[in-house]
């Protein structure tokens, strides 16, 4: 428990993600079965003892500690686990343990309700304070270390040197404490086998295009649609939607998974049909309303009807097909999308242009909110996992652009922890009030960083904490992919993506753009 | 019949012994005052006449340039308006003193700060019989227990043994924190240079006066920047992520203080070494010296105050709360 607790501590006090990899890495190696696997499913948040909530440690702790006291502490503390961890009282004649991390998974494992409480007492009555800690966030779930699956997945891959896509492919389909897995990284073993199991496959990701011309003889071109990237999974009788990083996002998506009745692995774009737009594609600005939670109303599931737009067909039943060329798994996937519930899954089309110029042209053109641009996918692709070069371009429609200017500004993390690197820019209504529209933190420079800091620090006028309100005298050009309408700001409005282009040092504030041309620019 | 007033009268300025006309600690200017010792909260400038230990007014000298006061050693008194007033080690920081006063036939012990920790830059808690009891609760909480010093240096080492390509940034109270972390890394037998913040110079230099050596000191600012790869740089807690940390070799910062007991304190402050080193007593200190002392009455001036008067009721102990401004649980924890 000592190491794991250690692990844990080192996670919480360092931000610089190199670092998170190297502590997680050196763990996994040094750690023998099952112990590592466990604080990994740990970690990920890939393991669940309902027997042990948060109330059953408060209500433990009143037993050991007056209430009061312990209600003023954590208050003072801010969280339960670590309240506990930190109050519980160490008999005088109490004889340390250090039980592994499989021991203490396995008692609690074992427990129920009503046992639960004093199977955590006598393991806690063991530990130093930090393993106390560590116990607790380990019991009650919740770690919060910064650690995603993905960081996770990626230290695993460094830790025993073997490729990060075929760690995403097993991970998803073994169970905690991935002996199996272990096995494989470490001793060059047989991957396990998965024909039937539902897991997610890793993505084929895509480059910016960045040439003048292509041959679109070589090159099929499909719009490329502001939504999320999803993986719907149906084998074995089980269904699974899966979002970019691998984290299964069923739950939230109840209405896509029930309608995914056939066998097959698919990709495409998860999207919220839009009521006021005759059903098609709604902005991203509307399917945010359905990520993220855990559980999804009936009101919501009518409000913004989710769909799939699919992209391509990477099992069809239990036959892979991956590593058939683009052009023949496009085939199959025309023939595979036409079976599934046209309410929930339609055909990302193949756009039929003539020459270059005229996609060109075609591309310049889109504004429908639902449309980031164009994909450029080589016919003879393979369906390779991660981004492989010279196969799949992505080609953003340009950004649009509007002079702002700076009003408050934020200390950065880590690294630019002491430089006012995040910014909140504003532009003016028609009584000439300047309100804010965003806030960006990149697209310049460590040069213009430097400068961009000391305006913060020569201009400020107020401080709010962490915040400093600026002389609203400095013009940030700023760059965004969409603006679309928006009730957290009091300008109504919201960009997605924006960075800083370019600091406009030349231009008067007065002259920076006003709000109502930014409105003009919602597609 | 009213109860008489008490001849201690707590206000939120301060501690006013009437009889004496005196009062300890005030937070703004008066005429007569009994300082216990030099942190910011409890020591101000401008008053008229002061007493305090020989340190304490040299610190005040330093920090205020005041005109001396009346120096009064550990165990020494006097007397005034037939009060009589002697000093007290604290163990706090260097100089630092509890106030004993008898009126009377009563005895009341002012803590100001106090720990129960040996501290190799001041001298150790005294504990002083008396009927009332008037301590700090900075960590009046049964989270707060500071855990052995030597543990918390050896974290230090670690690092700087893992990464000796960094250097190791600590940030300490410029008054005592700065020292004592200074000694305690002089006592695990790191005897290369330390490297400090403009601001602790002056500081470091008077401990050294004062008879507390802390081995050589160099300054950041004349150092070029390779030099200080791999060693221990002591900074003011507000220089941490400051601009000045710029100057610095791939800083890892530590922060030496009672609060990083508490994870989400010390992720707030992006400290990446927590050091629980503090100058305060810590729960079981508190609520044993209480025990030890046995006062008919014990007053709480600061800190966590409910904690502290929570634990009193539970076990019987006559308490109560003194609202007192000014002390506020900043970086001297």
């Amino acid at each position: 428990m000592r190491g794991f607790a250690a692990l844990i501590d080192s996670l919480i006090y360092t931000r610089s993600r190199n670092a998170k990899l190297a502590a997680i890495s050196a763990y996994l190696r040094d750690t023998p079965d099952p112990d590592r696997g466990w604080a990994l499913a740990a970690l990920t948040d890939s393991i669940d003892f309902p027997a042990v909530k948060s109330s059953t440690i408060r209500n433990l702790a009143g037993t050991r500690i007056d209430p009061e006291l312990f209600r003023l502490s954590r208050h003072h503390v801010g969280d339960t686990a670590e309240t506990v961890a930190l109050i519980w009282p160490e008999a005088e004649d109490r004889q340390l343990s250090d039980p592994t991390v499989d021991e203490a998974v396995q008692a609690l494992s074992a427990a129920t309700r009503a046992t639960a409480p004093d199977i955590v007492a006598s393991l806690l009555d063991g530990l130093d304070s930090n393993s106390r800690y560590a116990l607790l966030k380990l019991a009650v779930g919740g770690m919060r270390v910064g650690v995603s699956a993905r960081l996770a997945k990626t230290a695993f891959a460094q830790a025993f040197d073997v490729p990060l896509d075929d760690v995403e492919e097993l991970w998803h389909a073994l169970d905690p404490p991935y002996a199996a897995l272990f096995r494989w990284a470490e001793e060059g073993g047989k991957r396990p086998d998965l024909s039937t199991t539902p897991f997610f496959r890793p993505f084929m990701l895509s480059h910016p295009f960045e040439g003048d011309s292509l041959d679109l003889g070589e090159y099929a071109v499909e719009w490329k649609w502001d939504g999320i990237r999803v993986e719907a999974v149906h084998l074995g009788g089980e269904t699974r939607l899966y979002s970019r990083g691998g984290d299964d996002i069923s739950a939230a998506f109840p209405d896509v998974v029930e309608a995914f009745d056939r066998d097959g692995v698919i990709d495409g774009e998860l999207l919220v049909r839009g009521t006021d737009q005759g059903g098609e594609a709604a902005s991203f600005n509307a399917l945010q309303k359905r990520l993220g939670r855990k559980t999804v109303s009936k009101k919501m599931r009518q409000e913004f009807p989710a769909f799939v737009r699919v992209y391509d067909l990477l099992m069809d039943g239990e036959k892979d097909l991956r590593l058939l060329p683009w052009h023949e798994r496009r085939q199959r996937l025309e023939a595979f999308v036409p079976k599934l519930n046209p309410d929930h899954f339609d055909l990302s089309a193949v756009i039929d242009v003539d020459d270059f110029a005229a996609l060109e042209t075609m591309r310049a053109g889109a504004r429908d909110a639902a449309i980031e641009g164009v994909m450029l996918k080589r016919r003879e692709s393979l369906y390779l996992a991660g981004r492989v070069t010279g196969h799949w371009y992505k080609w953003k429609r340009d950004p649009l652009n509007a002079d702002c200017v700076m009003m408050y500004a934020q200390r950065g993390n880590g690294r630019r922890a002491s430089f006012y690197s995040d910014y909140t820019f504003g532009c003016w209504t028609e009584d000439g009030e300047l309100l804010p529209v965003g806030k960006a933190y990149s697209g310049f420079t460590d040069e213009e960083l430097k400068w961009l800091d000391r305006f913060v620090r020569e201009n400020t006028l107020n401080r709010f904490g962490p915040v400093r309100e600026v002389k609203k005298s400095l013009v940030l050009e700023v760059a965004f992919d969409l603006i679309h309408e928006s009730k957290r700001h009091k300008s109504g409005l919201a960009m997605r993506f924006p960075r800083i282009h370019r600091i406009r040092k030349d231009k008067p504030a007065e002259e920076a753009d006003r709000i109502t041309t930014l409105r003009g620019m919602i597609s | 019949m009213a109860k008489a007033k008490h001849w201690i009268e707590p206000h939120p300025q301060g501690i006013y012994v009437r009889p004496a006309d005196i009062w300890i600690d005030p937070s703004s200017p008066k005429q007569h005052a009994v300082v216990t010792h030099g942190h910011a909260d409890h020591a101000r400038g401008g008053h008229g006449d002061v007493w305090a230990t020989p340190e304490t007014l040299a610190i005040m000298g330093l920090r205020y340039g005041t005109e001396a006061g009346t120096p009064v050693g550990y165990g020494e008194g006097f007397e005034r308006g037939g009060v009589r007033f002697s000093l007290h080690s604290a163990g706090h920081v260097l100089g630092s003193a509890q106030v004993l006063m008898e009126y009377e036939g009563e005895r009341v012990v002012v803590t100001g700060d106090f720990k129960r920790r040996p501290d190799p830059t001041c001298a150790p808690f005294e504990p002083v019989p008396c009927d009332i009891f008037i301590t700090e609760a900075t960590f009046g909480l049964p989270v707060f227990k500071h855990p052995p010093i030597e543990g918390e240096i050896a974290k230090i080492f670690a690092r700087l043994e893992a990464e000796p390509d960094h250097c190791l940034l600590i940030g300490a109270y410029a008054l005592g924190k700065a020292q004592r972390v200074i000694a305690e890394l002089r006592a695990a037998g790191w005897d290369k240079p330390i490297y400090l913040h403009g601001a602790q110079v002056k500081m470091c230099a008077l401990y050294e006066e004062l008879g507390v050596s802390l081995g050589e000191l160099r300054l950041v600012m004349d150092t070029p920047k390779e030099e200080m790869r791999g060693q221990i740089i002591i900074c003011p807690p507000s220089a941490l992520i400051d601009k000045w940390s710029r100057r610095l070799p791939s800083p890892v910062t530590a922060m030496a203080s009672g609060w990083m007991r508490v994870r989400g304190r010390a992720r707030q402050r992006g400290v990446e070494i927590p050091l629980v080193i503090s100058d305060h007593a810590d729960w079981d200190e508190l609520t044993g010296t209480i025990r030890e002392l046995a006062p008919k009455e014990t007053w709480i001036t600061h800190g966590s105050e409910d904690g502290l008067l929570r634990w009193c009721e539970l076990h019987q102990i006559k308490a109560k709360a003194l609202a007192m401004i000014g002390r506020e649980d900043g970086d001297d924890g």
